[in-house]
């Protein structure tokens, strides 16, 4: 058993940021896109608090810069579901590809 | 797959895919061959000889944030990927505590599971009914995405097993995190959490004006 050093959160982290990009990539619905956002922001979350911990600062500047990523995604997925519902409002579609006009 | 709308270009699109699909995972298989798993062998020679139980905890961790990731990219039902996102979350919020990180894992859960899951799933419910089907992306089918899943797992597997990373396996543990991102908030990184109190004021503001109904007279 292989004792799990920084390779090994790495690895964690691009597997999450793969599955979030396939995501992104392939789904229609506006709410599964944004699922995959916050995956993909979570994935390098992973990478910054790995790397924080085995090359330790005094300043922590990986977790404080994983906390504001976490508030960037907090504001980012409040407004996005905002548009969302807005969109849905006067689309009746939340279908990322058929939702093209900008009044309707 | 019987798409009741077959368009002569589509049986060209997987073919393309399938071809793109086999490059990729005959490359993906022989870089982990030669490449990924010398490059972890070291790593096992860094850490204890012995198997310790929280290594076996890393490996049953690591394994739930990413089936539960793989549930959000695959799963059919848009209410079974945000319950997949639920585990996926869960799963990163452990690993910051195995990472000892535990500020981080609370903000984790708290802003993440309470706020932001809670929101997605208040959306599903609001928009889509709970029988629909994911549609898939007309214009990136799912081959092509897949083979960019692996292409990108392999390119980024390869950088982080390759690298010769400066980490220092038995570094210590930070004793006070809460304490220490207290401190580095309101001395070395006043600015941008006062950035991100304004920003956060913008989006609550921006939220409501975006969502709420208009009321024509």
């Amino acid at each position: 058993m292989l004792a799990p050093g920084l390779p090994h959160f790495l690895i964690v982290g691009a597997v999450l940021f793969a599955f979030g990009t396939y995501t992104v990539v392939t789904r229609t619905n506006a709410v599964g896109i944004l699922m995959g956002v916050e995956l993909i922001l979570n994935a390098a979350n992973v990478n910054f608090v790995a790397f924080n911990r085995f090359n330790p600062s005094p300043l922590l500047t990986g977790q404080v810069f994983s906390i504001f990523v976490i508030v960037l995604a907090a504001a980012e997925a409040a407004v996005a579901l905002a548009i969302v519902l807005a969109i849905f409002m006067t689309a009746k579609t939340i279908d990322a590809t058929q939702a093209d006009t900008l009044k309707e | 797959m019987a798409d009741t709308l077959q368009k002569p270009s589509r049986h060209a699109e997987v073919l393309v895919g399938v071809v793109l699909l086999v490059v990729v995972v005959a490359f993906v298989f022989w870089i982990f061959v030669k490449e990924v798993l010398p490059g972890l062998a070291p790593v096992a020679t860094q850490g204890a000889e012995l198997a310790r139980p929280s290594d076996l905890l890393f490996y049953v961790i690591a394994a739930v944030s990413i089936v539960s990731g793989a549930g959000v990219a695959f799963s059919r039902s848009i209410i079974y990927a945000a319950l997949s996102l639920l585990g996926a979350l869960l799963g990163i919020g452990a690993l910051f505590i195995f990472l000892s990180a535990d500020y981080v894992a609370v903000s984790q859960l708290l802003i993440y599971i309470g706020g932001v899951l809670v929101l997605i799933l208040f959306a599903v419910m609001l928009t889509s009914k709970i029988g629909d089907k994911s549609h898939t992306n007309p214009s990136i089918g799912v081959l092509p995405g897949i083979g960019l899943t692996v292409a990108l797992i392999a390119v980024l597997g390869y950088v982080a097993t390759r690298t010769p990373w400066i980490s220092n396996p038995n570094a210590p543990n930070p004793a006070q995190t809460a304490r220490t991102i207290g401190d580095v908030f309101l001395k070395e990184y006043l600015l941008p959490f006062e950035v991100s109190s304004l920003v956060l004021l913008a989006t609550l503001i921006g939220a409501v004006v975006v969502a709420r109904k208009e009321i024509k007279e």
